[in-house]
């Protein structure tokens, strides 16, 4: 079933006015910024298709720079996020890109701040949900529904092991993972959409697991004050 | 959930004794794991968001950022204030509402898709219309929103509800169809009346194109929206009447799924075609031309990740 459930149908509350151009884009820019960790300092968007030829009239722009300030969808700062970003000493470039992209509503974020950098591409699919494709060139299949670990690690033998080692020993369920590397021996990301959010004992343990060079988490009903984990 | 089709959606209500509102917040309370409180303290927020924004409609400027629409809500209440009007004040006051919801969410105000922000009008202007006509609860409101967001589930999967890929009939069309229904729900009809509101009405946009003028949610969306909210009053009528709809509400459902899916693409919200490309629609458009951002350099540009793994993604 593509759509899930009775707030699927009713809903997001979001500032309009459009689901997909604006309440998606509000949660893509959300995201990013959970990516990173905190607020970026500078943040370089490209659009892709329908996002491209239609940013403007949809407000795409204001709810993608509203995400990266962690605006829900309803903030009703949206319509002049471009002046909180300023005041925030957030600079924000936007690009369009003709290239083919995974869908027609997608968008590519960069994001830096002092040394930290990343990047993320997602696609708006409609109604307000949105679907991460790749984090830090890694590819990944994320909603940002429910709470989701992104870890960065070595390709190493024994690491996922001892990574979902220790979330089952507190107590929470796996409902999908994903594990993408760059090279054998390389750099690899690990995503893992879980049941329950995670506790900040059982985030520190995996931090100081071998290999595991960096933890994130992702979670669209995190609140909005949160900030680096 | 139980159910995938309205049929089924009758049969279980019918049998189990129940309404689809409650069938719909117990298979809610099922699927998601979480305690009915909470689903329906959700329920009841958005509910909060939907009169509000009817309410902004009604008392604040809605000018959108393009300037071609605001103020047609204020002006249509205003009017019925005035005198007799010719389709009836329930109507026009769900007409008015509908706008003011509709104009609330092109300024870039607070809404709730039903099922989508560009369809945001027709339940607000139905619901809170009615509940200040029939002097409702907003526990009773709230139910409804249950029972139409079941009909907009079934009609979301076995059809769509977006514009980009069924033209309008999917998304102000779903909406008249889930406002249909559920007012006949809220004035006490059987589920099998509910159904074929559903179906009475969906008949009534089949072959609706999206064609947005200057590809924005405003023009013909908003007033759509209005004539929608009419157009759901009159289907629950027909349905708590008695009146059938001769072709199974599940067929007609199926059968937006064929015209959408031969729809042009140039009356899938493209803006490429209908109102959006008349010498009027092209003015505008024209008028509306901002300088674009860059072009992203070809050096710095790679294509983004994974593009044949999620080809198959809905529009």
């Amino acid at each position: 079933m593509r759509f899930k459930d009775v707030f699927s149908i009713i809903g997001p509350s979001m500032t309009g006015p459009s689901s997909s151009h604006t309440a998606g884009a509000a949660r893509l820019g959300r995201i990013a910024r959970q990516w990173l960790g905190c607020t970026p300092e500078r943040a370089r968007l490209t659009l892709y298709g329908s996002f491209a030829d239609t940013y403007q009239g949809h407000g795409t722009d204001l709810a993608l720079i509203g995400g990266l300030l962690d605006y829900v969808t309803d903030d009703p700062r949206i319509p002049d996020a471009e002046k909180y970003a300023e005041q925030a000493g957030m600079e924000v470039e936007f690009y369009t890109s003709g290239l083919p992209a995974p869908h027609p509503n997608t968008v590519k974020i960069e994001l830096w701040h002092g040394e930290r950098q990343c990047s993320l591409v997602g696609a708006s699919i409609g109604g307000g949900s949105v679907s991460v494709h790749a984090l830090n060139d890694f590819r990944v299949q994320i909603s940002g529904e429910f709470p989701t670990l992104v870890l960065r690690h070595a390709d190493k033998a024994g690491v996922l092991a001892s990574v979902t080692s220790t979330i089952s020993s507190s107590g929470v369920n796996i409902g999908y993972m994903q594990v993408d590397r760059k090279a054998r021996d390389g750099e690899a990301l690990t995503a893992m959409e879980m049941d329950g959010a995670p506790s900040a004992e059982m985030l520190e343990r995996l931090r100081s697991l071998d290999h595991v060079l960096d933890i994130r988490v992702i979670d669209l009903k995190r609140g909005v004050d949160s900030d680096a984990v | 959930m139980r159910f995938k089709h309205l049929h089924e959606l009758n049969t279980i209500c019918t049998a189990e004794s129940k309404t689809i509102a409650r069938l719909m917040i117990e298979e809610q309370v099922q699927e998601t794991n979480t305690p009915e409180a909470d689903v329906v303290r959700q329920m009841s927020e958005y509910y909060q968001v939907m009169k509000e924004a009817v309410r902004k409609g009604l008392t604040e400027d809605t000018t959108s950022r393009s300037g071609l629409t605001g103020g047609d809500g204020k002006k249509l209440a205003e009017y019925i204030r005035q005198g007799e009007t010719c389709s009836g004040d329930a109507s026009a006051l769900a007409m008015a509402y509908a706008l003011c919801v509709s104009e609330v969410n092109a300024s870039m105000g607070r809404i709730v898709a039903t099922p989508t922000a560009g369809s945001c009008g027709i339940i607000p202007g139905v619901f809170i219309s009615s509940q200040e006509r029939f002097g409702w609860s907003d526990e009773h409101l709230v139910n409804g929103l249950f029972c139409a967001g079941a009909i907009g589930y079934v009609i979301a999967n076995n059809s769509f509800i977006s514009g980009a890929e069924g033209g309008c009939q999917a998304e102000v069309g779903s909406a008249i169809g889930m406002a249909a229904g559920a007012m006949v729900e809220l004035r006490g009809g059987t589920p099998e009346q509910v159904v074929h509101a559903v179906g009475l009405a969906l008949k009534n946009t089949l072959g609706l194109i999206c064609d947005p003028v200057a590809g924005l949610v405003e023009i013909p969306c908003i007033v759509r929206n209005g004539l929608g909210a009419v157009t759901a009053l009159a289907a629950a009528d027909m349905a708590l009447a008695g009146v059938r709809s001769a072709i199974p509400s599940d067929e007609v459902i199926d059968v937006m799924l064929e015209v959408g899916s031969a729809m042009p693409s140039r009356h899938r919200e493209t803006a490429q075609g209908g109102l959006a490309q008349t010498p009027t629609g092209r003015k505008m458009m024209e008028k509306l031309a901002k300088p674009k951002a860059k072009r992203a350099e070809p050096e710095a540009e790679s294509e983004p990740q994974s593009t044949k793994d999620n080809s198959k993604e809905q529009a």
